[in-house]
């Protein structure tokens, strides 16, 4: 569980780069390198929050906030100001990390899930103001104007290649989480998650190791909400609203959360879930969710990436 | 037309904040009957305030049962659904973490809440008032008669808990099992019994919340996280765990959202519960009324 081999991730980045390719030739599926595009951009976000639940045993129901630090402070720097939006995507996060702080330290220095609470409610406020400080949001009616992307006047102004880009992105966060992992930070996390008492006995800053992963999360997220502001040149409210973060819960937890696979694997599916396959039901798509969150948590509380583990059980028996 | 003075403008905020109050104090009472048998964070409580209001729309406008009859029948009802919570998604998980029980209500107030917009979609309910509309003026105040049920409604909440945990068996078997499940099931009591206990009572509690508040503030199916978030800040205010200080919590938290919608911005009314919520959590997490050695000594 601990190492990630390379076999799997070489095999998942030659599907990553065949990805478009296959999808240019057979037309049912022609539209997926977009929603691939989304799939990778929440793919970023639950890879941070998979470390915070599975490794920090921490909930946070407030990462859409983030995203969102991160979404409109692109947007409006580069919108407004045209500013470099490489310099506005990396001035996102370390607005978003301090802000991190701010929220989680107070919360993580007390036991139990504070953390839950505090990021439901600062969701919650940053999305209010989202909506009521029009001069610099738009208000409800969001932002237009937001440029594309463009390196060394290599333009990323196609699905495909904004495809890659993203890919990109996704694959250096994979590696470097994986490597965090198996750090020292990423033992002491495992420390912490057995059993805080004896970690702190042995000498684990506790509070300072789940802030560090709280913060790491954080500022994937406002990466992730740089990189989708860009593709799509708009945002409004509605993308980081309570129930974007409630969503992403439920990515972690049917992918997996002790296992960076799950993130993957449960970003994927669930983005394909929402914009594709859920059609038929509407708004009703919201008991379908509850269903899933429900079903995973009771069946399956290691998510679908704990089956190979259940399966292999099975076959000792 | 009468001049509205800033005290008597000063002075409706506070009725109406007072009123808020009361249904964010009912639903921080619910929080802790349940933290405090299970350690859980109960993040349905807010759907059954919601439950609360639009049965009882069903059962008193629909159906137009007596209001003696519909009341305690949407408790019913009402308490009905934090059982199955516990039956349903609580029981089933095999093991159980403090996180994973959290993740369960969670899905279980998403759940409630489609199931909520399936039946009644999403346009908001009213409620006749329980005694009418005729406003009463008090130093340039405007009263509904429906403040004064909310009101009473809370203090009748709080008599009947504090008779419930001091006086009776079962009562005092919920607060042993508060203090120390282990030992509560070793001196014979069934630990099961009184989590599904606790489910039912903060079920019972929030549909009584829903039932009463309807009437002013209308209801509708999405209602449910933000009374549950405004509840969940209360009860932390007072201190969690504590029934008075989830009160007394409940009323300040009200009154400081009045003001602050009427006094500095309505489009911010929502946000400044949250950022008391926030600012008690950095400054004082022990709350008004905890103890910090309560807080050391709970898992959670």
């Amino acid at each position: 569980m601990l190492r990630i081999g390379k076999l799997p991730i070489a095999v998942f980045a030659l599907f990553i780069i065949a990805f478009p390719w296959i999808a240019h030739k057979i037309p049912p599926i022609e539209n997926y390198t977009d929603i691939m595009i989304f799939a990778g951009i929440y793919c970023l976000i639950t890879l941070g929050l998979s470390l915070l639940m599975g490794y920090a045993g921490q909930i946070s129901i407030g990462h859409a906030a983030f995203y969102g630090i991160g979404a409109y402070t692109s947007a409006i720097l580069t919108a407004n100001y045209g500013f470099n939006p490489w310099l506005c995507m990396f001035f996102g996060m370390i607005v978003t990390a301090a802000v991190a702080v701010l929220v989680g330290a107070p919360s993580l220095k007390l036991r139990g899930h504070y953390l839950a609470m505090a990021t439901l409610a600062f969701g919650i406020i940053v999305y209010i103001v989202f909506n009521e400080e029009t001069a610099w949001t738009g208000g409800p009616d969001g932002m237009t104007g937001i440029p594309g992307l463009s390196l060394l006047g290599f333009a990323f102004d196609s699905v495909d290649r904004y495809y890659y880009l993203v890919w990109i992105f996704v694959f250096a966060a994979f590696i470097f989480t994986a490597n965090l992992i198996q750090s020292d930070t990423g033992r002491a996390l495992r420390a912490i998650h057995a059993s805080e008492t004896a970690a702190g006995a042995m000498g684990v800053d506790i509070s300072g190791h789940k802030l560090l992963v709280f913060v790491y999360s954080a500022v994937l997220a406002s990466l992730a909400g740089s990189l989708y502001a860009h593709y799509l040149n708009f945002i409004n409210p509605s993308t980081f609203d309570l129930f974007f973060s409630i969503k992403l819960l439920i990515m972690i937890a049917l992918g997996g959360m002790y296992n960076l696979w799950g993130a993957i694997i449960g970003a994927g599916l669930i983005t394909f879930l929402s914009y594709e396959w859920l059609h038929y039901f509407e708004e009703f798509e919201v008991i379908v969710y509850g269903a899933i969150l429900l079903l995973v948590t009771i069946f399956l509380p290691k998510g679908l990436a704990g089956t190979p583990e259940i399966v292999k059980t099975w076959f000792r028996k | 037309m009468e001049k509205i003075t800033l005290a008597g403008q000063i002075f409706q905020y506070l009725i109406t904040g007072l009123t808020v109050g009361s249904i964010y104090a009912m639903v921080a009472v619910g929080f802790n009957i349940i933290y405090n048998v299970t350690e859980i964070i109960n993040f349905a409580q807010g759907e059954f305030v919601m439950l609360g209001g639009l049965i009882m729309v069903f059962f008193y406008a629909v159906v137009k049962l007596p209001l003696v009859v519909a009341f305690p029948a949407t408790v019913l009802l009402v308490t009905l659904v934090g059982i199955l919570l516990d039956r349903l998604a609580i029981r089933p998980i095999r093991q159980p973490t403090v996180l994973t029980l959290i993740i369960a209500t969670i899905a279980a107030s998403i759940l409630i809440k489609g199931a909520a917009m399936l039946i009644w979609g999403k346009d908001p309910y009213d409620l006749p008032a329980f005694s009418g509309r005729n406003a009463i003026t008090v130093f340039g105040a405007v009263i509904q008669p429906q403040y004064f049920w909310v009101i009473g409604f809370l203090i009748i909440v709080v008599i009947a808990l504090s008779i419930f945990f001091d006086r009776t068996i079962v009562g005092k078997a919920m607060s042993a099992c508060a203090d120390n499940p282990d030992a509560a099931s070793l001196v014979g009591i069934n630990v099961q019994q009184m989590i599904l206990l606790s489910f039912a009572l903060s079920a019972a509690i929030g549909a009584v919340a829903g039932i009463t508040v309807t009437p002013i503030s209308l209801m509708e199916y999405d209602r449910g996280a933000m009374l549950a978030v405004k509840g969940f800040g209360a009860a932390i205010l007072g201190g969690l765990g504590s029934f008075p200080g989830a009160v007394l919590g409940g009323l300040i938290m009200g009154t400081i959202e009045s003001m602050g919608a009427g006094l500095i911005s309505s489009g911010y009314k929502d946000a400044f519960a949250l950022i008391v919520l926030l600012v008690v959590l950095f400054f004082k997490p022990s709350g008004i009324m905890g103890s910090i050695e309560i807080s050391r000594i709970k898992r959670f």
